[in-house]
Parts: structure tokens; C-alpha cells; sequence
């Protein structure tokens, strides 16, 4: 860039409970000139032709129609993670505005999260923080069967880590992967999910939240899954129905459940799922390292970097 | 009949249960069900191969049983074996004793009492294996906390700074790479670990590539190294307090200590202090010392610490597995023929 003021950058908060982490904000200020919404809201006037683009921490701040409307020269988004579903991409595509998000970076942190739970869940580790007199007895997870439902860049790493462990892996997808992906982690597609839930001792959902896959594992799914299987859920809360779970797991039609993220987040806290002794819930652990959430960042500042010099933006949506 | 799953040895099934007008042999055992007794499904596959004598029973008929009793069936180390017991059971041949740990029997005693001893080294490993990696990403994400968050009354919101540690890429130390660290070695390396171990002996060049793992003659050249350092060795004269105070002070301020192998491995105070001072950052321990540790205890109430009660080879299938090898090397040893997993002075 050469000499002239550096473009600004729109972002929620600095710090704070949903803001940008402090320890990302120098190499935000190298390339960009911050802004806050609340210095926005303050001086719109003055700001408004300044943000060229936002960066969404944790889906803030909010693209809605207005805000859309008062930022003429906004140029692109970029998305921390990897999930959209809190974005109307038609809404941002009619302004002209271009989306990018940061799948590199998440990918091995939140195969990390899907496999702790997974551990954790069978070896009933969380239980076993609190003494009791009961030996604890948990299943094996060498040599079992992982299903996973999903197999994007996250599901796949899930898969080279399950292979370690000498576990069967299963998978269902859109669509299938090629034959040396297969082979590599040792997966057997799934064409039917029907297939996968019936043969699983672990059911691991890692997909976008979709109109399609709104509610994906369900009454039916759990039934046609083994009374001694566990779900371990690291992709959105709404993929999975939440009350048939309840249901099911007060019932043993599933053994066990292990949840990185439900719907809404966090729960109310009189929900029953926060009190059966079969689940384990942790608070969208995801990618929340000090490691992948620097690479997010720095994913981003790519991206807009690029989109703001017209070239070709790595991650574009 | 065999019982269902997968082969429990690699020795031939020995005979159905003794019929033809033969008495069971007599087994000692501590006690059924319980807390820490045999388990009752377990008890009533024992029970066609052998007569299970409680210790209570024992105690209370030592008269007519002290003969009787030719075999020891040690469940998580109990009934405790001393000196007294084995001068009143004549007839004792040999103590199986559940699990690989041999740490809490008294061998050179056993054997000057001409009385064989077997544990169930291999089927353990893979259990305690997965718990070491569970321990790690618990540990390192911050999981037991997360969920407390997650459930507690108080919470509103899910702070977006509140952060853990990654551990794909990261740098995991192996102090003993028998079968169990060589398992943990075999996971990590999925999670594009870099792996550096420190044994007794160094292992060949395939082992060490296959695993993508790197010999530390010095323990301080894997201590100073790494961000997980696993313990997974025996318990011996020499490998007692093998982590103390300078072996912490070695370690990076940002690792953590993961132990799977005894409590006594590790020096206990000094790991208190450490974690207290932040000389290290974290500890994830399956064994401690005493098990259970006293409820007041330090270590019970610091945020950084996890503490499983030794749930290493807590698996169903795995404590089957172990009862069975268990069976097999009883009958063996009452039939004067080569002892399945039998250990040696």
C-alpha cells in the first residue's frame, strides 16, 4: 500500500466478552484502521465511507440490510471459522460485497475438540473428576467404529486421527471422497447415513448447518443408532434435535452424548440436558486456541488484503 | 463354554470346568462386588473354574481353608499379600495379580514361599494408551473446566477470550517407551505431534520412524523440549520420584505433565509447589499417591489439574480380558504347566 491513510476495518468490540482478543490486535493495526461499532454508531457521519471491510469475531457485528446500506465503500467480510450460517450470503452478494472464511485454520483444532470429546465421553473422564464409590467402567475406543457425518477438511483429520487409534471409520458425505483419501484413513463411505448410524459405537456430525441438515440426526437417526453408541456433536447446535436427544438419553435408546455446541449457546440453565450425568457439554471449545486463533486472523487479513488490491481472494465464498 | 468377543490369549483354551467328580481348586479372593471387589459377572465365570473363597470366609474357617487354598486371585491389589497369609496357606502356588503394575507385590517374598506370580501385561495397553491421549486433550483444551462452565448456574455467556492450548504440531516427551508409551507415540504422531521419548534403551531405527519419534538419551534434552511430557514407565527403585523438583524446573512453564504410570513416579510435593508457583503449567494424572488421595489434598483443589481415579484399563471389555488371562494363568500354574504372562524375578 503506499503512503495515505490505511483502510478501515470495521470489527464489534476490542476485548470484551464476544471481541476481537487483544493479543490480535497489532497485527490487525499493521494493516488496517480500526474501527469499533460503537466509534461507528458515534460518528457515522465521518466513519462511514472509511470501512472498506468487517471482520466477524465470533458473528459480530451483525450484517444486516442497514447496516449493509450505510457502508458505500465496503468491499468485503471475512468470517472467523468456518461456519456461515449466520450470514444471509444473498443479502451480502446483492450489495456487491465479496465473503471469505478461514478453513485452514480450523481445521486441525477443531478435529483436536471432536476427538477429546470423543475420549472423554468414552472414558468417562468428567465423571471421573468427582469421587464416588462406583468403579467407573467406560468403552474402549481402540478398535471401535467411528461414523463420522461429514467429511469436509474437519471430518477428514478427525479420520487421520481415528486411524491412530485403530478404529474403524465409516463416513457419509455428500459426496464421496476419491479412492486414495479413502484409503489413507481406511474409510468406508456411507451412501445411505442409515448405514453408518446402525454400525457406529461413535456418531461423529461435523457438517455445515444447512436447510438440509437442520435437524439431520433426529428421533429416527438415534433409534437406528446402537443403545451403546455415543454423539459427539462439534458443528452446530441445530443439526442435531435437541429435545429427541433429551429423550433419548434418558431413555438409553444412545448411550451417551458429548456436545461442543448446542442450541442456543449457551443453554438456559434449566435445561435438562445440563443435568443428565450421560452428556458432556463443553462451551464451543472449537478452534479456541491461542495458536488457531491467531491463524484465523492472520487467514483474514489475507483475504481482505487481497480483496481490497482486487486480486483473487484465497477463501472466497 | 469360551465366553463371547475376542480371543482373550494366545495360549490354547485350557479344559472346561473340572466335572468327573473333581472338587474345584480353592481360590482366594478379597471380596465380591463393591467398590474395589471382583466383579459379580466376573464372579460367576469364575465360578465353574474354581471354589472363590472370600476373605472373610477364609478368616473365619481358617482351620478347614489355610489347606484348601492353592491360588491367589489379586483384584486391583487386594487381598494384600503379607508374610502371615503366606505362612498359612501350605498349599499356595501361585498369585495373579490384575493389571501390569507389579509395583505392590513383594516378589523376592513370594518366591522364597516357592509361589508364582502372573499379572496382564498386553491387554492393558491400548486402554491406558487412549486414557494417556484423553488426558492430554482434556488437559490442553481446557475440557473439564469448559464444562463446568458449561453447565454451572452462573453462567450467561461464553467469553470469546477464554482460550487453551492447541495440540496438533505440538511437542509430546515420552519418559518410557515400552508398549504403552509406543502406543501413546502411534496416536500422537495422527496429531502431527513432534515425539521425543527417553527409555532405558533406545528402540531401532523402523520403531523410531514409524512413530516419527526422536531418542533423548537425557531426560533434561526431552524436558526442556517439550509441551506434554508423558510418564509411562514401571515403577522401580530407579524410576521412583523420577520427576522432582529439578525435573520440573527443567520443564517449560507453558508444558504439561501427564502421568499414567504410578503416583510414586512422581515426586508429589514438588509437583504441588510447581503447579502452585507456575513453574510448569498444567498436570493430567490418572495415578497418585495414596489412591484415593485424602479429600483435603492440594492437588484436589487447583484448576490446573485434572485427576482420573486410575481408570487406565477401565474398560469392560478390557477388565474381561484381564479376569480371563487371569483364569488361564491360575490354571496353568495349578497344572504344573508353562504360566501364561508369567512374571519373572
Amino acid at each position: 500500500m503506499g503512503g495515505g491513510e490505511l483502510p478501515g476495518l470495521l470489527v464489534n468490540e476490542i476485548g470484551g466478552i464476544h471481541g476481537i482478543l487483544h493479543g490480535h490486535v497489532a497485527l490487525l493495526k499493521k494493516h488496517f484502521y480500526l474501527i469499533t461499532m460503537k466509534e461507528f454508531l458515534e460518528n457515522r457521519k465521518h466513519m462511514s465511507k472509511k470501512v472498506q471491510a468487517i471482520y466477524l469475531w465470533w458473528h459480530k457485528p451483525i450484517i444486516n440490510r442497514e447496516l449493509l446500506q450505510s457502508l458505500p465503500n465496503l468491499k468485503v467480510i471475512a468470517n472467523s471459522g468456518v461456519g456461515m450460517d449466520h450470514l444471509d450470503l444473498k443479502l451480502v452478494a446483492s450489495f456487491g460485497v465479496k465473503m471469505a472464511n478461514a478453513p485452514y485454520a480450523v481445521s486441525s483444532s477443531t478435529a483436536d475438540t471432536g476427538m477429546a470429546l470423543l475420549l472423554a465421553s468414552a472414558r468417562r473422564l468428567v465423571e471421573g473428576m468427582e469421587y464416588s464409590e462406583a468403579d467407573l467402567l467406560g468403552v474402549e475406543v481402540t478398535g471401535a467404529t467411528v461414523g463420522i457425518i461429514g467429511m469436509g477438511s474437519i471430518g477428514y483429520k478427525i479420520a487421520l486421527r481415528a486411524k491412530a487409534f485403530e478404529m474403524n471409520i465409516l463416513y457419509h458425505n455428500r459426496t464421496r471422497r476419491k479412492e486414495q483419501e479413502e484409503q489413507a484413513v481406511g474409510a468406508t463411505y456411507c451412501e445411505k447415513i442409515d448405514s453408518l448410524l446402525q454400525q457406529a459405537d461413535f456418531v461423529m456430525v461435523v457438517v455445515s448447518l444447512t436447510p438440509q441438515t437442520h435437524k439431520l440426526i433426529g428421533k429416527r437417526e438415534m433409534e437406528l443408532m446402537k443403545p451403546t453408541a455415543t454423539l459427539i456433536n462439534i458443528s452446530r447446535g441445530a443439526v442435531v434435535d435437541q429435545e429427541a436427544l433429551v429423550t433419548a438419553l434418558q431413555t438409553g435408546v444412545i448411550r451417551a452424548a458429548a456436545l461442543d455446541v448446542t442450541y442456543p449457546e449457551p443453554l438456559p440453565r434449566d435445561h435438562t440436558l445440563l443435568k443428565l450425568k450421560n452428556v458432556i457439554i463443553t462451551p464451543h471449545l472449537g478452534i479456541k486456541t491461542d495458536k488457531a486463533t491467531y491463524m484465523v486472523t492472520e487467514e483474514a487479513v489475507e483475504n481482505i488484503l487481497a480483496a481490497l488490491n482486487g486480486l483473487p481472494i484465497p477463501s472466497e465464498l | 463354554t469360551k465366553p463371547c468377543g475376542r480371543r482373550s490369549s494366545s495360549f490354547p483354551s485350557l479344559d472346561p470346568p473340572a466335572g468327573f467328580g473333581q472338587e474345584l481348586p480353592y481360590v482366594l479372593i478379597d471380596c465380591i462386588g463393591g467398590r474395589y471387589g471382583v466383579y459379580e459377572d466376573h464372579a460367576e465365570f469364575l465360578k465353574k473354574y474354581f471354589h472363590l473363597i472370600a476373605m472373610k470366609e477364609y478368616l473365619e474357617n481358617k482351620k478347614f481353608l489355610s489347606k484348601k487354598i492353592r491360588a491367589i486371585y489379586m483384584w486391583f491389589h487386594k487381598p494384600v499379600i503379607k508374610e502371615e497369609l503366606l505362612q498359612s496357606l501350605p498349599n499356595l502356588k501361585i498369585v495373579a495379580s490384575s493389571g501390569v503394575g507389579i509395583d505392590h507385590l513383594d516378589l523376592n517374598l513370594l518366591s522364597r514361599y516357592g509361589v508364582k506370580v502372573s499379572n496382564t501385561p498386553f491387554v492393558v495397553s491400548t486402554d491406558t494408551a487412549d486414557l494417556g491421549m484423553a488426558l492430554m486433550l482434556a488437559s490442553s483444551r481446557r475440557l473439564v473446566e469448559g464444562y463446568q462452565i458449561a453447565v454451572s448456574p452462573d453462567t450467561e455467556y461464553f467469553p470469546a477470550d477464554w482460550l487453551g492450548a492447541e495440540v496438533s504440531g505440538a511437542t509430546l516427551g515420552i519418559v518410557g517407551m515400552g508398549t504403552i508409551g509406543y502406543k501413546v507415540a502411534e496416536r500422537a504422531k495422527a496429531f502431527e505431534m513432534k515425539i521425543l521419548y527417553h527409555n532405558r534403551n533406545q528402540r531401532n531405527k523402523e520403531e523410531e520412524s514409524a512413530v516419527g519419534a526422536s531418542y533423548c538419551k537425557k531426560i533434561d534434552d526431552l524436558l526442556q523440549q517439550s509441551d506434554f511430557v508423558l510418564l509411562s514407565v514401571n515403577l522401580t527403585p530407579q524410576t521412583h520420584k523420577l520427576i522432582g523438583k529439578r525435573e520440573l524446573e527443567l520443564m517449560k512453564p507453558t508444558a504439561t505433565l501427564i502421568n499414567i504410570s504410578r503416583g510414586l513416579v512422581v515426586d508429589q510435593d514438588a509437583l504441588v509447589e510447581a503447579l502452585q508457583n507456575k513453574v510448569i503449567k498444567a498436570a493430567a494424572l490418572d495415578v497418585t499417591y495414596p489412591e484415593p488421595l485424602p479429600r483435603d489434598h492440594p492437588l484436589l483443589k487447583l484448576k490446573n489439574v485434572i485427576i482420573t481415579p486410575h481408570i487406565g484399563s477401565a474398560t469392560k471389555k478390557t477388565r474381561r480380558l484381564m479376569m480371563e488371562n487371569m483364569m488361564e494363568s491360575i490354571q496353568a500354574g495349578l497344572r504344573g504347566l508353562p504360566i501364561p504372562n508369567e512374571v519373572l524375578l
